[in-house]
């Protein structure tokens, strides 16, 4: 993973991951969407794995999260998922997101061991803050998967100084202090908070909540190494993408990654 | 007495408990951790607190003799903590005023809550109004069904009442979408969760805030018996009144303590809320505990007939108290649950709440068999107005 931020060129601008919800729009369409996001040269791809009772997902991500449930996603499958998208070429870092109770259900040690062997190079927990994230932690340390950890505008200074400190692979910054959801505009609070752990650490720093498009990727050139964007494709694809979801992906991502000159 | 027992760590009780929250809300999570010490030593918070329970919620309650519950049940002397007595008609409002208090000490201006029953939220509608808080509560849909007399007397208090049609549009739902409120409004809002449920500090706050329940219960007992209950009973949803009413009496080895907790239609058709009874351990709502839940860590439907039991998770403390063994759980079907409703009415001239049926019918099977002179003590948690429609329809032979 530090590799695909390092190979990035000095004024490439933030390279982009795509978050996409595991088993949606149908369950098998996982694979074919991370090739997508490969072919369209993103930075890395977050898989999201759904959980029933979400605390830090607006309406996009809870709706395709149940969608994604009802047609059988489950954490196992979703492993096993990254890992046929290895085996089909992809080659981008994945980065698994989760809810902690899913990882608690199946184990945590048996959960890392198995997303390495399935080449996922990363884990997100948005509800695993760092004072309980201790054993995952420890764990993904000595089997090798990053352990990726969130901060808010609401961090204080000292706190995301401690968190970047336990951070591998990069940090997560959450722009907005509210949930998950395509938005109109990266507020201040967000170049304040990406400002902020930049005087903490030199980790690359991944924004995201609330991204959606080509504006907003402009607006960042500098601010910040990567932007995630989940929401705005997911509404895309539950548009417009049960049908032929990995046209969908693709023609979101030719808007927002295609050289403007 | 109760510190011993969060042994391992703050925030502990056992394995149980924590903060799985979102990192946005660690912040105030930490600033509440770090007031609750501070307001509880400061005398003019207690007093504040202490009169407004006494002045405006009606404290302390009464306790009764259920003489002719007992005579029927043949067995020991059936006693009820009135707490269906106060203003808004249960134990809720002990914590929402509390809680509430609190809030304005930490200078929020605006207040969210989760309801299921609609208890809580009332309560928490009453204390905004009458400290002049802005107040937000969230509801499952199905339950604004269930509970519409308690929606239209929110919004009477000027509180504004958001349907939630998310899962199963129940109290689990109401929960997420209050704590996303919270995570979204944090720097102004204080969210009062209704249970001893939620992240840490919440479950510590609600028992803290409740456990005048039990003090009293334990205070008033010993004066008018010269001894301790035997065995102390009270129902269990996310278990605020159960925890409350227990504190008092965790130090007392001879008193046995039970929980009364909903086996729905049954623990093996999969409609019920039992999770101590028959779930495992997971991570709901920021804390960990028991809950009902798949193989993959998937919340279950959780079933009811009080939508104030209808809850997949249970407060951390009880997941302790359950598997230290200290307290018993029993789970009581909606069948036993409203035919304990109908004996308190016939035969003491009481309507219970659903919830608090549950605790009723333990009680009766708790009584049973033992000696006059022993005496079992049940949390009458809340009064069964808000009720009235759902047993009608389940008691359509009186019209």
């Amino acid at each position: 993973m530090a590799t695909a931020f390092a190979s990035r060129p000095p004024n490439a601008g933030p390279g982009v991951i795509p978050y996409i919800t595991a088993g949606f729009p149908k369950l098998d369409d996982t694979v074919r969407i991370l090739r997508e996001f490969e072919l369209a040269g993103c930075l890395a791809a977050e898989i999201g794995i759904p959980h029933s009772d979400p605390l830090a997902d607006g309406p996009t991500i809870q709706k395709t999260g149940r969608l994604a449930i009802d047609n059988g996603m489950t954490l196992g499958l979703g492993l096993e998922q990254a890992s046929s998208a290895r085996a089909h070429g992809v080659s981008i870092p994945l980065v698994v997101m989760t809810c902690f109770n899913l990882i608690h259900a199946y184990g945590l040690g048996r959960f890392v061991f198995d997303a390495v062997h399935s080449g996922v190079d990363g884990v997100i927990v948005p509800d695993l803050p760092l004072e309980e994230s201790l054993g995952l932690r420890a764990i993904c340390q000595s089997l090798g998967l990053a352990f990726v950890p969130m901060v808010a505008p609401t961090t204080p200074d000292s706190r995301i100084r401690e968190t970047c400190e336990q951070a591998t692979g990069f940090v997560y910054c959450v722009s907005v202090t509210g949930t998950t959801g395509a938005r109109q505009n990266v507020g201040p609070e967000a170049y304040d908070l990406l400002t902020r752990v930049r005087n903490c650490t030199l980790m690359p720093r991944a924004l995201g909540f609330g991204i959606s498009g080509r504006a907003h990727l402009d607006s960042m050139k500098g601010a910040c190494e990567a932007v995630i964007v989940a929401s705005a494709l997911m509404d895309s694809l539950w548009e417009r993408g049960h049908a032929d979801a990995a046209s969908t992906v693709a023609r979101f991502l030719d808007e927002m990654l295609r050289d403007p000159t | 007495m109760s510190a011993t027992l969060e042994a391992t760590a703050p925030g502990r009780f056992g394995e149980y408990g924590g903060a799985y929250v979102p990192e946005t809300v660690v912040p105030a999570l930490n600033e509440l951790e770090h007031e609750i010490p501070v307001a509880m030593a400061d005398p003019l918070f207690l007093e504040e607190l202490r009169g407004w329970l006494t002045d405006s919620a009606g404290r302390p309650t009464p306790m009764t003799y259920a003489g002719r519950l007992t005579q029927r049940v043949g067995g020991a002397q059936i006693w009820l903590k009135r707490e269906d007595l106060l203003h808004t008609g249960a134990h809720k409002i002990n914590n929402a005023i509390g809680q509430v208090l609190l809030a304005r000490r930490m200078g929020k201006t605006r207040i969210v809550a989760e309801t299921g029953a609609g208890q809580h939220g009332v309560a928490t509608a009453t204390a905004c109004a009458a400290l002049g808080l802005r107040c937000v509560v969230y509801m499952g849909a199905e339950d604004m069904r269930r509970q519409a007399l308690n929606v239209y007397k929110m919004r009477l208090m000027g509180a504004e009442v958001r349907e939630v049609t998310t899962g199963s549009q129940t109290l689990t739902d109401a929960t997420a979408a209050a704590i996303r409120d919270w995570v979204a409004n944090v720097r102004d809002t204080h969210f009062v969760i209704g249970s001893a449920i939620g992240p840490h500090p919440y479950p510590v706050l609600v028992r803290d805030l409740q456990r005048v329940i039990g003090d009293e219960a334990r205070a008033d007992g010993l004066e008018r018996w010269k001894q301790l209950p035997d065995v102390v009973v009270a129902c269990v949803g996310g278990g605020s009144n159960a925890i409350g009413m227990f504190t008092a009496f965790i130090g007392d080895a001879d008193v046995r303590l039970v929980g009364a907790e909903a086996a729905g239609e049954g623990l093996v058709c999969g409609r019920n809320a039992a999770s101590l009874s028959i779930g495992t351990p997971g991570t709901l709502h920021g804390t960990l505990t028991y809950l009902l839940q798949d193989g993959h860590g998937q919340i279950l439907p959780t079933h009811s007939v009080s939508a104030g039991l209808d809850y997949p998770g249970v407060g951390p403390e009880h997941a302790f108290l359950k598997d230290s063994r200290r307290v018993e759980y029993l789970a009581i079907s909606d069948g036993d649950c409203l035919d304990a409703l109908k004996q308190l009415c016939q035969l003491e001239g009481i309507l219970p709440a659903l919830e608090s049926s549950h605790a009723v019918a333990a009680a009766m099977t708790q009584a049973a068999g033992r000696r006059p002179d022993e005496i079992v003590l049940v949390c009458l948690s809340g009064r069964g107005d808000k009720d009235i429609d759902t047993i009608r329809a389940r008691v359509p032979e009186l019209g």
